[in-house]
């Protein structure tokens, strides 16, 4: 709601300890919540603090433990450690029906022998609220998704977009603190999913609601999300606005899992890193590394070196490389190209038609970005180590996902070709 | 797309199968059910409304009938509500050992019927199990005798037989129901009461209507419970029916008796098919 009670909550997140409760702009306060089943461990030592009015988002793939961090905010999952405060008051002891908390279910859950209108109005009427105020909430809250029209309507009969939307009323007539949404636009054909997006957006301003949002599309996070809160198998990889998430990923994982990226190997001696024949300056201290470099931070250089001014401002790194491959995506084209070393590279640039022959590329060194490699669970075997222990240790390289032994999905939602199969199957000839 | 001889060989035999078992015998019941027979025992071929209007003034029939109907309404009732009460705790609260406890509800219906109703009458016989128990426990003096040969011993025998009957359309209306309208209904505000009374039992409505169906039906034609364990009070118009087909050697009033049985059954079907349709949202 407000912007600035949204960047306040920004930072917070590592700083949360189980001490005091929250301070005065976090609404949800997520304490050190663990989940196992079994021996199956499902979320360890999430901490995270929600600020009112915000649209979070928590992004992972399929058994990242994300619909079950947002069923413990609902009251289906008890935590098996760590507490849910919720305005000051402790949210995980409570029974879901006593939580100002609403759910707006990836399968919809429309009782279906109910009527649209008696759909929405179940929890007023559970409220035991007077039939009148039920009547009017219930047409206001159905006039807000458009969906006046089919009040008397079984849920059977409308479409699956129509039954999201009845959904979205039935949990917002109620006017919760908190509106938690598990994937709900998963089933929706693509143009109208990016269409509710826009509109979920919008409707979450409005009504100032804070939203918390699960989803495993991280095209569809960025869109909707004033954060995005990264889960991997159980734990925060990051938390932070689209943008920073985007520009500033804290990790290889994040780095590939939202967009995709160059991660270059490089060692650091002296402020500078050296991935195979590439250097660029650098500020963090010596050792080997790892760096993300966004393929569209790669442009083919011009013809004329740039003005001397400019290059001291941005000291923009040159070098050359061959067009290996070619993917057209409309208004961008995926290039892949092999550098002098033999380092192969992703570049995304505008369309066009490229001449034959070895090509000049440039990249600005502040967009070569340090990142962790990240760590495993403990069921895989540290791949950062492993990496660094092999000698192809300056090559283009997405392992730290490829030996994850589970459940990594291509992201078919993306637009871009460049998934890290792509990325890997990009090797160093030379070696 | 199937060869003629193949669509032959695949419904020419249970078509006969239902002519000739049930199409035919019906047919000839309607028959008799307009002739009737005179005092030397001969069935008269004639067309004759007589065991219809006997059926109707003679209090023996009807009353028969009527008490039979009550019978089989309170078996309905009980088997229904022990049914359900099964269901439930095995749908939603059996956990790991639903399907053990399925199968425990199964394998009675393996059982002879004969056998489970013999049991009956060794539990609650004047020297059963039961009255021996109650006597030797000083919870009566005297064997309570209108434990056995009573409407009660058909009632509770019944019940015990025709549960299984009503649990199985109950449990599979019930596994029926997705869960997340259980927690949809959770996280609305609604109590774990409230959720039964307005989610789970509107759609286990289906169950319901079939499981009572079967019970009632069931039970309004057996001849056997009230054979072995009614006594005099407990006859039901089965038994009048098996008597006029055997040694009252009344073959029409009979016809004429099971025919209104038949379309009082069909009528019940009937009625109970199209409100399990308007109920079921699958």
């Amino acid at each position: 709601m407000q912007a600035a009670k949204k960047n306040m909550a920004t930072k917070t997140e590592s700083a949360t300890t189980q001490t005091s409760p929250s301070t005065s702009n976090s609404l949800v306060s997520i304490r050190s919540v663990a989940k196992n089943f079994g021996k199956n461990i499902v979320l360890r030592d999430i901490s995270l603090e929600i600020a009112e009015g915000e649209f979070l988002t928590i992004l992972g793939e399929s058994g990242s433990g994300k619909t079950t961090l947002l069923r413990i905010l609902a009251g289906f999952e008890h935590p098996t450690s760590g507490e849910v405060w919720m305005s000051n008051e402790r949210l995980d002891t409570q029974p879901p029906y006593r939580r100002r908390v609403n759910t707006v279910f990836q399968s919809y859950a429309l009782f279906p022998h109910m009527t649209v209108e008696q759909n929405v109005g179940y929890g007023l009427s559970i409220a035991k609220r007077p039939a009148a105020e039920i009547e009017q909430r219930v047409s206001e809250a159905l006039a807000k998704v458009k969906m006046s029209a089919y009040a008397k309507s079984k849920p059977s009969k409308i479409s699956g977009g129509q039954q999201q939307r009845i959904a979205l009323a039935r949990a917002l007539v109620n006017r919760p603190q908190v509106l938690l949404l598990d994937e709900p636009l998963s089933a929706l054909d693509a143009n109208l999913r990016r269409e509710m997006q826009v509109e979920l957006k919008a409707l979450q301003r409005e009504v100032g609601i804070t939203f918390i949002f699960v989803t495993h599309d991280q095209e569809e996070a960025m869109v909707m999300s004033d954060r995005i809160a990264l889960l991997r198998s159980g734990e925060l990889e990051q938390v932070a606005s689209p943008r920073e998430i985007y520009s500033r990923p804290a990790t290889s994982y994040t780095a590939q899992f939202i967009g995709h990226t160059n991660l270059l190997h490089a060692d650091v001696l002296n402020g500078t890193a050296m991935c195979d024949r590439l250097t660029w300056p650098t500020t963090i201290a010596d050792g080997e590394a790892l760096f993300s470099l966004r393929p569209e931070s790669i442009r083919i250089a011009r013809i004329a070196p740039p003005a001397i001014g400019q290059q001291k401002a941005e000291p923009s790194i040159r070098f050359r490389a061959t067009l290996r491959d070619q993917v057209f995506h409309g208004a961008t084209e995926l290039l892949r190209v092999e550098c002098a070393g033999g380092l192969l590279l992703t570049i995304r640039t505008a369309s066009r038609d490229l001449p034959k022959g070895p090509l000049e590329f440039e990249f600005n060194a502040a967009d070569a970005v340090p990142v962790r490699a990240t760590r495993l669970g403990s069921n895989a075997p540290d791949s950062a180590s492993k990496d660094s222990a092999s000698k192809d240790s300056s090559s283009v390289n997405s392992s730290s996902t490829d030996s994850k032994p589970k459940d990594f999905k291509v992201q078919d939602s993306n637009t871009e070709v460049a998934s890290p199969k792509f990325i890997k199957s990009v090797k160093k000839e030379s070696a | 797309m199937f060869s003629r001889a193949y669509r032959t060989v695949i419904t020419v035999p249970p078509l006969l199968w239902v002519a000739i078992f049930l199409l035919v015998p019906y047919a000839l019941m309607f028959c008799y059910s307009f002739w009737s027979v005179n005092d030397a025992g001969t069935i008269l071929h004639s067309w004759t409304m007589t065991n219809y209007h006997e059926l109707l003034t003679k209090p023996v029939y009807w009353q028969t009938l009527l008490r039979s109907m009550w019978i089989a309404a309170r078996v309905m009732f009980f088997s229904m509500l022990l049914g359900f009460l099964l269901a439930y705790f095995l749908s939603f609260h059996a956990g790991a050992r639903k399907d053990l406890y399925y199968q425990l509800v199964i394998i009675p219906l393996w059982v002879s019927y004969l056998v489970r109703a013999y049991a009956w009458k060794t539990i609650l016989g004047t020297d059963g199990v039961l009255n021996t128990l109650l006597q030797y426990v000083h919870v009566t003096k005297h064997p309570l005798d209108f434990l056995l040969y009573s409407p009660f011993a058909v009632v509770l025998t019944l019940t015990h037989i025709y549960t299984p009957f009503t649990f199985l359309p109950i449990y599979a209306s019930l596994e029926h129901i997705p869960r997340h309208l259980v927690e949809a209904s959770h996280d609305l505000g609604a109590t774990p009461a409230q959720t039964f009374w307005r989610v789970i039992l509107p759609l286990s409505i289906p169950g319901l209507l079939a499981g009572a169906t079967f019970a009632f039906v069931l039970s309004l034609g057996d001849f056997l419970a009230p054979l072995l364990l009614g006594g005099p009070s407990g006859i039901m118009i089965s038994n009048i029916v098996v008597s006029l087909f055997g040694a009252a050697y009344n073959w029409p009033l009979g016809a004429a008796i099971s025919l209104c049985m038949l379309a009082l059954v069909l009528a019940l079907i009937f009625f109970s098919e199209r409100l399990e349709k308007k109920w079921s949202f699958q």
